[in-house]
């Protein structure tokens, strides 16, 4: 690492399960370093928007879902989104982050008429749609993932998240996740967008039922896509929330009457990634993935303190001010945090606060 | 520039006030975390110790209305109260634990900490401890910071060596680290103009470790105090243990803002790590150095495992007083999440008593 050589998938590997924690950290702080020598850290002034809570494909990790006849089953109105964005951008918001279950009563036209209304209104940067959404959006009106996006990018989508990677192994998603689409779509997606100009992000989810070797396979599935397309502006590592999830339920179960493997040492319940794990592999991100300029601390599973943690152990960017979060506040882990409370929790760690857009580029220091 | 220091730790030699200086100045939290756990080490091998516990708070009525305090009342106000000994009998029962805490089904230590009340007289203290003893013999009982024996020295018109004695032959067992705070007579009237003074506070705990009570010491950081009072105060800590050998465990205690009439922010999490670590190297002569979850979270306690803490304290129910200030922890944890914690961190999770002996079960 110090020569700047990249790292295989078997030294990740032996770093990931072999490497002292604080000597992971260590060389994460020292790339960090090499690659924001100016100690900025930042921010972005978003919201998080779920147009609708109806999903048909109920992954076991997730609480936010509900079926089309739940009486919590919700699509949001027109006039409900856009004072939500109205209300984002009186805050100093640029960007909304729009996203959805994968919902049978919506087409391919509302999706375009809500994104042509939404930027013919307002001037701001929708990231919105994860590959999940733009696939079933795809095979619902027969089109391909490119024409799909070509599309959805003319109608107004101006970059995309990176969510529903989860872990991108199949032999794990077969489990979490059985009906999302798997690994080979979900970089399909990203490889199609960064080839049309759209910017994309890359996350991780961690902490269900994977191995050692699922996260390096992530790691660079990730890395060699990049490799291809440049298009990844930022890394987001963050950990499974096992409240409310049927994961986490039929892990109890399963636990009650036999033990398994991976939950024989976790006892009889799976427990939310330790800090450790989340530094491990927040680190192990910031080594692997030389090729991303920037990796989240991610506050809204981790709480502010352990962010600021997370800034030593490679991260750059404290991700979102979240005026809005629904998906994860579902599970039961709410951290009450304002823009001046990561602001201030930014300078306390020694580095410069600065506001960013969804390209990175600094609008205003603090 | 660490490396002096390290040697000298690695040497087991002592590090000055100046030296503590440089380590709370610098950036390379990783050679920190390093040293400490060498320090942690030496003393403890991969242990780390936590204990089953309950908290009671026989009141929140207080005299001294600390500004960084969101617990205390004065009496008649809103939300004061106060606890007969029928009702802390009560909370002590095992069926008396609810919902998240139901998992815990036995305690070995009841930690009871109070306001400074102005009516009750010293014989309440007694009977409070005798009768927790008569009922509950096994139960260990760590209870009264040194803030509350002065006090209770006081409205006796006692030496604090006869109230001590008479507190021990009470029932009392070991005495909290509360109420140091931070010993910098400066900050210190800014901070709780009415609690004694350090001086009062390191007779108290002299007074305690002469008499054979063990106690803990704490810190109290994070509000407008600098790195200099900082270390002024483990320094002081460090000389009395040099005397008596009565400390048990140093817990620093980061300053929560909620609801406190000096406000501020939270410390921040690589502070509370690197104070962590300072203590542990320079606390030379104590065994335990605790990383208190209620106050640092159960992220950064774990973390503080890898930054020389070997100590998780407890279960801890009912915590009231930190999260009466904005604490951001959960009110409780079980003894396998507490494990849990440990073995993440790579380290041996030991349940113990308030004495630190291993608990065999």
């Amino acid at each position: 690492m110090q020569n700047n050589n990249r790292i295989t998938k078997v030294e990740g590997l032996r770093l990931f399960k072999k490497a002292d924690i604080l000597e992971l950290g260590h060389m994460a702080d020292g790339i960090r370093n090499r690659l924001h020598p100016e100690r900025i850290v930042t921010f972005i002034v978003d919201r998080n928007i779920n147009y609708t809570n109806v999903c048909i494909n109920r992954c076991l990790f997730c609480a936010f879902w509900r079926d089309e006849n739940d009486p919590e089953a919700y699509v949001l109105g027109k006039d409900e989104l856009f004072s939500k964005i109205d209300e984002t951008i009186r805050l100093g918001g640029t960007q909304i982050l729009i996203q959805g279950g994968l919902n049978p009563k919506l087409n391919l036209d509302y999706y375009t008429n809500l994104l042509k209304e939404l930027k013919s209104r307002f001037d701001i940067n929708v990231h919105g749609f994860s590959p999940p959404e733009i696939c079933y959006i795809a095979d619902r009106s027969d089109l391909t993932i490119r024409e799909t996006l070509k599309i959805l990018k003319h109608a107004g989508l101006d970059s995309i998240p990176g969510g529903g990677a989860e872990i991108l192994s199949d032999r794990v998603k077969e489990v979490v996740s059985p009906r999302k689409i798997k690994s080979g779509r979900w970089l399909k997606v990203m490889e199609e967008a960064h080839k049309l100009g759209m910017k994309t992000t890359a996350t991780m989810m961690f902490g269900s039922i994977e191995e050692a070797e699922d996260i390096i396979e992530h790691l660079n599935a990730v890395r060699n896509l990049q490799d291809k397309t440049g298009g990844f502006t930022a890394f987001i590592p963050w950990s499974f929330q096992p409240g409310n999830t049927a994961l986490a339920r039929s892990v109890e179960q399963r636990a009650k009457s036999k033990n398994t493997s991976r939950i024989t040492h976790h006892a009889s319940r799976i427990y939310p990634a330790t800090a450790v794990e989340y530094l491990r592999i927040l680190a192990l991100s910031r080594i692997y993935l030389d090729n991303i300029k920037n990796i989240q601390a991610s506050w809204v599973t981790q709480g502010l303190k352990l962010a600021q943690v997370a800034l030593r152990f490679g991260a750059n960017d404290f991700g979102s001010t979240m005026i809005e979060e629904n998906v994860v506040a579902s599970t039961g882990v709410r951290y009450k945090v304002s823009k001046e409370d990561i602001i201030n929790a930014i300078k306390h760690t020694g580095f410069r606060p600065a506001q960013r857009n969804t390209y990175y580029e600094i609008i205003r220091y603090f | 520039m660490l490396k002096t220091i390290q040697n000298k730790i690695f040497a087991g030699e002592r590090i000055s006030a100046d030296e503590a200086m440089e380590l709370f100045e610098t950036d390379d939290i990783f050679t920190l975390g390093n040293i400490a756990s060498h320090v942690a080490e030496k003393k403890n091998g991969k242990k780390v110790f936590f204990i089953r516990n309950r908290h009671i708070n026989p009141t929140n009525i207080c005299v001294n209305r600390c500004r960084f305090c969101a617990f205390s009342r004065s009496k008649g106000e809103d939300g004061a109260f106060e606890l007969t000994i029928d009702e802390i009998i009560e909370k002590l029962h095992p069926s008396h634990i609810t919902h998240h805490a139901s998992r815990i089904t036995s305690y070995q230590e009841v930690h009871i900490v109070g306001g400074l009340h102005p009516d009750r007289p010293f014989e309440y203290y007694l009977d409070m401890l005798l009768t927790i003893r008569k009922n509950f013999p096994s139960l260990h009982i760590k209870a009264f910071t040194a803030v509350e024996v002065d006090y209770m020295s006081r409205i006796s018109g006692l030496s604090l060596e006869e109230t001590l004695l008479a507190l021990k032959r009470h029932g009392l067992d070991v005495m909290p680290g509360g109420g140091a705070e931070i010993f910098d007579s400066m900050i210190r009237s800014r901070l709780c103009p009415e609690k004694i003074s350090g001086e009062r506070w390191l007779e108290v705990m002299e007074t305690a470790h002469r008499l054979g009570i063990k106690t803990n010491a704490t810190l109290l950081y994070g509000h407008i105090e600098d790195y200099r009072n900082r270390i002024d105060h483990l320094l002081k800590l460090r000389q009395l243990q040099d005397r008596t050998g009565g400390f048990q465990a140093f817990i620093p205690l980061s300053y929560h803002p909620k609801s406190t009439e000096i406000g501020g922010s939270y410390s921040s999490g690589i502070d509370d790590l690197k104070t962590i670590a300072i203590s542990r190297i320079f606390l030379d002569n104590f065994d335990h150095i605790t990383a208190y979850w209620i106050m640092l979270g159960e992220k950064i306690s774990q973390l503080s495992l890898l930054f020389g803490a070997d100590d998780l304290s407890g279960t801890v129910i009912e915590e009231k007083i930190t999260h009466s200030a904005g604490a951001l922890s959960a009110e409780s944890m079980t003894p396998e999440e507490l494990t849990h914690l440990i073995r993440m961190a790579g380290k041996v999770p030991v349940e113990r008593d308030c004495f630190y002996r291993k608990i065999v079960s």
